[in-house]
């Protein structure tokens, strides 16, 4: 049998890998936006695995909204991401100081 | 017994192909290792009886959402080396900061008991289906959410392609602005006619 701190404990892993890689790929767009996929992923995780152990089926109505806003963020970001590099040809955050923040 | 090879095989993979997306080069390669642990996941919540999100998963983020990640990623032409710089400078750091959250989560789950009776996974009803649940919880207690998700999916459809969208150069549109200003003395010029007269 699966036991429920497997499962709490690989999306904690999985949350933590997500953390580290925004970390060090600062610069790349593209990677940040699929680390926040990632870390989603972990919390949908977290309500898949209480939604079986406690027998309630609302931990999974939550995950299914979570994917439905996510999924919106993305293509929205993504939206964004192209107009910046049409642009400014360029998709490095360290470049994009046009307003000196 | 089988269940929990599965589960630990799923688990690995997941880790793995995790760590690979954060690390490698070529954020093509990246957005297909997440596109690896998007199925290793889904694995994983098929064995938590999860089915109809785990399908879900696999059709609407690899389906789509990836899909749109990686046309994106090879249609932009991208310089890798400058986006590359401060990895190995920052990479100490996110070690450091993954390591200790793993270590602060992990104790807290191992050793700090959760503050609730868990019962040994409560069995569904026999013959009912994981998506017939789903849908009866979606339909009559979180309709108004439901919809609302629905709104939020078309908000960001016409956001996207309003964002995109390129129009041509010599485009002729009317400009509101001009047209609410307009005063009826720019438009018609009265003219006072001097009327002829005849024999």
């Amino acid at each position: 049998m699966i036991e429920l701190t497997n499962v709490l404990i690989l999306a904690a892993i999985l949350f933590c890998i997500s953390v580290a890689g925004i970390f060090i790929n600062r610069k790349n767009i593209i990677i940040l936006l699929m680390c926040i996929e990632l870390m989603l992923l972990s919390v949908n995780m977290n309500f898949i695995a209480f939604s079986y152990f406690l027998g309630d089926t609302t931990g999974q109505v939550f995950v299914f909204f979570i994917l439905t806003v996510a999924a919106a963020e993305s293509a929205i970001g993504l939206a964004i991401l192209v107009v910046l590099f049409r642009n400014r040809h360029t998709i490095n955050v360290a470049d994009l100081d046009r307003m000196k923040g | 017994m089988v269940e929990q090879i599965v589960f630990y095989s799923f688990a690995a993979l997941l880790i793995l192909s995790a760590l690979m997306v954060i690390t490698v080069r070529n954020p093509v390669h990246a957005a297909l290792f997440l596109v690896l642990s998007f199925f290793s996941s889904s694995g994983v919540w098929m064995l938590l009886h999860a089915e109809f999100l785990a399908i879900a998963l696999v059709l609407v983020y690899v389906g789509a959402v990836m899909v749109l990640f990686l046309f994106v990623v090879m249609m932009l032409d991208i310089n890798l080396a400058p986006l590359r710089e401060g990895f190995i400078r920052y990479l100490p750091i996110g070690v450091i900061m993954a390591l200790l959250m793993i270590l602060a989560m992990g104790l807290t789950l191992v050793r700090g008991k959760l503050e609730m009776a868990i019962p040994a996974a409560v069995q569904a009803a026999p013959g009912a289906s994981n998506t017939t649940l789903l849908g009866k919880a979606l339909y009559t207690d979180y309709l108004y959410p439901f919809e609302i998700a629905g709104a939020i999916l078309l908000v960001a459809i016409i956001a996207a392609i309003s964002l995109t969208m390129r129009k041509p150069k010599d485009l002729k549109t009317p400009r509101p602005e001009l047209q609410v200003g307009i005063q009826s003395s720019d438009r018609v010029r009265l003219v006072n006619l001097q009327s002829e007269k005849t024999e």
